[in-house]
């Protein structure tokens, strides 16, 4: 089966966002950019099931500005097959997203389409949702731990409490949580192979869908700022402050 | 061959991340154990580190002298037994056979030095040989289709681990001339590795005594001429020395990012010490110490790429690169005061591992040597 790994640019999980000054948004100029955490570990994840004879093609894509691309090259470089580029400018939303990635799965059609379960610049977690419904195949989320036998996808899933299993008829869409996998670095050759990969350069209006914002961002703001702490005399004096505060009755 | 920037970018950027997410929380570890855990060793391997200058016809990355340099920036940034692991295959262990062996013997040898499969080891340093190298003792004696060797070398890195080694051995006459080179598999009857030195530092990293009692080297296992051995121990020590001098800034980059971020959070006489002039006097001497030494080695680098002799260079900038990291090191372990000297804080370790810079392939005084004789042949 072919499996369709959809992976974002956002910015880099070690540096610290800032906002920029008018609050429209995350200051992007001059920082460092990389593969969402999430959607990594859903490469690997795709490429594992290829190490393991489940996947015959890994195929990467990504939706985004150009330099998405050397995301995609990075999921090349650690063992994907090919690459897809849809060019969009400016922000897409999930929803738009979700209906390009519909195109793609119709053109392709994958057995399986592994996604993060969200990306950690809007944390939105909504796009594998909206691909299984706009699909309607059957969707894992959050999951821990994937098995593919046949055309059956067993996926077990964090949820609050404990984990939870289910059965996917494939084709079906798998959102990865943090344990599923540790994923590997891409070893220096093959980072000097990945050049060499296909990449396929598309846009949205190849694929007849309006990603025009539904949504409007009123305002991004810095979260507030830690404010010092009280020194309290006794237990009594801590007792009172917290009675106070309402957080104790 | 020259990459292009996005495909070396992506390169540099997992090398970085493997050093900060992977080596350094080892290095309190390593330094204690004297060890690196085999599974990272193995992860090395995977990554293709073991390659970097292995001609990519081979199966190594086959970097040029510019971009390797950047790669050993990165690997300064942790402690330098770390790069040590793969250091001997990408530098003195392999670049003999890159540089003078035949189609057939690299064919043999490189693609398993690449993947790390075989780990290569440089035997030059004697008990009565170091600086004056020309003077090796070691003799092989021709027997039929293979040379007798007998004698023993000193102080050889990745001895213990290494399944190749080349040999400079006497075949001839005294002096340089007399000297030829051999690949010599570790498995050979008769070669018999020491047990690892304890040294000040770069624990982790091992040096070992390698004695050879009549140990017969097949005769096609000559690496270039018959006393041609001085000249290609000479070769391969040039850009070993180009490497070094790279690990060096890395090494100092570290300690100043390490030095300002202490000197930003202690606080003396009501405010941090980073705001204390005499404080800023090290970092600024220390920071301007380390980006000489950058411009210099990549400047030397790009020479070396180009196809120009750069022996006199390559020593100029060791001799400066190691003098310089082993300041920067000393002002390290000032700025962090007491702290610098206390175990735990690391700084002491490095203070420690960067003595061997100003020593191994070819001390300060060496290089002083080769730059002042080059120089006044040169009339300036």
């Amino acid at each position: 089966m072919k499996i369709l790994v959809p992976v974002k640019r956002v910015l880099d999980y070690n540096v610290k966002p800032r906002v920029k000054a008018d609050g429209t948004g995350v200051d992007l100029a001059n920082v460092k950019m990389s593969m969402n955490p999430f959607d990594e570990i859903a490469v690997e994840e795709a490429i594992r099931l290829k190490e393991k004879g489940v996947a015959t093609e890994v195929i990467v894509v990504s939706i985004g500005e150009p330099k998405s691309q050397d995301t995609l090259r990075t999921a090349l470089a650690m063992g994907a097959d090919r690459a897809i580029l849809i060019t969009a400018e400016g922000e897409v939303e999930p929803l738009g997203v979700a209906k390009l990635l519909k195109a793609v799965a119709d053109e392709e059609q994958p057995g399986l389409v592994i996604l993060g379960k969200q990306a950690i610049d809007d944390d939105s977690n909504q796009t594998g949702q909206m691909l299984a419904a706009l699909t309607g195949w059957g969707q894992g989320t959050f999951a821990s731990k994937v098995e593919v036998a046949g055309d059956t996808v067993i996926v077990t899933r964090e949820v609050d409490g404990g984990s939870e299993t289910v059965s996917l008829k494939a084709p079906a869409i798998v959102t990865t949580d943090l344990r599923l996998n540790e994923p590997r670095y891409a070893s220096l050759p093959n980072i000097m192979k990945a050049k060499s990969k296909p990449l396929a350069n598309k846009t949205p209006a190849d694929y007849g869908v309006d990603v025009a914002k539904r949504l409007t961002t009123l305002k991004v703001s810095e979260p507030p700022v830690r404010s010092a702490g009280i020194k309290v005399a006794d237990v009594d004096e801590l007792v009172a402050k917290l009675k106070a505060l309402g957080v104790a009755a | 061959m020259a990459l292009d920037p996005e495909t070396f970018d992506a390169l540099i950027e997992t090398i970085r991340r493997f050093v900060t997410e992977r080596l350094r929380p080892l290095e309190a570890q390593v330094g204690e154990e004297d060890e690196l855990p085999a599974a990272l060793i193995e992860e090395m391997r995977q990554l293709g580190l073991f390659g970097l200058s292995i001609p990519e016809d081979y199966g190594g990355l086959g970097l040029s002298m510019v971009e390797e340099l950047k790669i050993a920036f990165e690997f300064g940034r942790t402690s330098p037994a770390m790069r040590s692991a793969f250091g001997t295959n990408v530098g003195i262990g392999s670049q003999g056979l890159v540089m003078s062996g035949t189609p057939e013997q690299k064919e043999k040898w490189l693609p398993r030095i690449a993947t790390g499969e075989i780990i290569t080891s440089f035997a030059l340093t004697e008990p009565d040989v170091g600086s004056d190298s020309a003077a090796v003792k070691l003799r092989a004696v021709r027997d039929g289709n293979v040379w007798k060797l007998s004698g023993t070398k000193r102080y050889i890195t990745n001895a213990d681990k290494a399944s190749l080694f080349t040999v400079m051995a006497r075949t001839g006459g005294a002096g340089a001339h007399g000297v030829s080179a051999f690949l010599v598999p570790a498995d050979l009857p008769g070669l018999t590795i020491g047990i690892p030195e304890r040294k000040m530092g770069q624990q982790g990293a091992h040096v070992c005594d390698v004695n050879f009692d009549d140990v017969p080297v097949p005769a096609e296992n000559m690496l270039g001429a018959e006393g041609d051995g001085f000249k290609v121990a000479m070769r391969v020590l040039d850009r070993g020395r180009l490497h070094i001098s790279g690990v060096c800034v890395g090494v100092a980059e570290r300690l100043i990012a390490d030095s300002v971020a202490y000197a930003v959070e202690r606080k003396q006489f009501g405010k941090p010490i980073a705001e204390h002039q005499l404080i800023q006097a090290m970092i600024a001497d220390s920071k301007t110490e380390a980006l000489a030494a950058r411009a210099f080695v990549l400047d030397v680098a790009a020479k070396k790429d180009a196809g120009e002799n750069t022996t006199m260079e390559a020593a100029a900038v060791k001799l400066f690169a190691s003098e310089m990291v082993g300041r920067v090191a000393d002002r390290a372990v000032q700025i962090f005061g007491g702290a610098g000297y206390i175990a735990d804080y690391g700084i002491e370790r490095f203070y420690r591992d960067v003595r061997l810079f100003r020593i191994y392939e070819g001390t300060t005084q060496i290089q002083q040597l080769v730059v002042a004789r080059e120089t006044i042949r040169r009339g300036g």
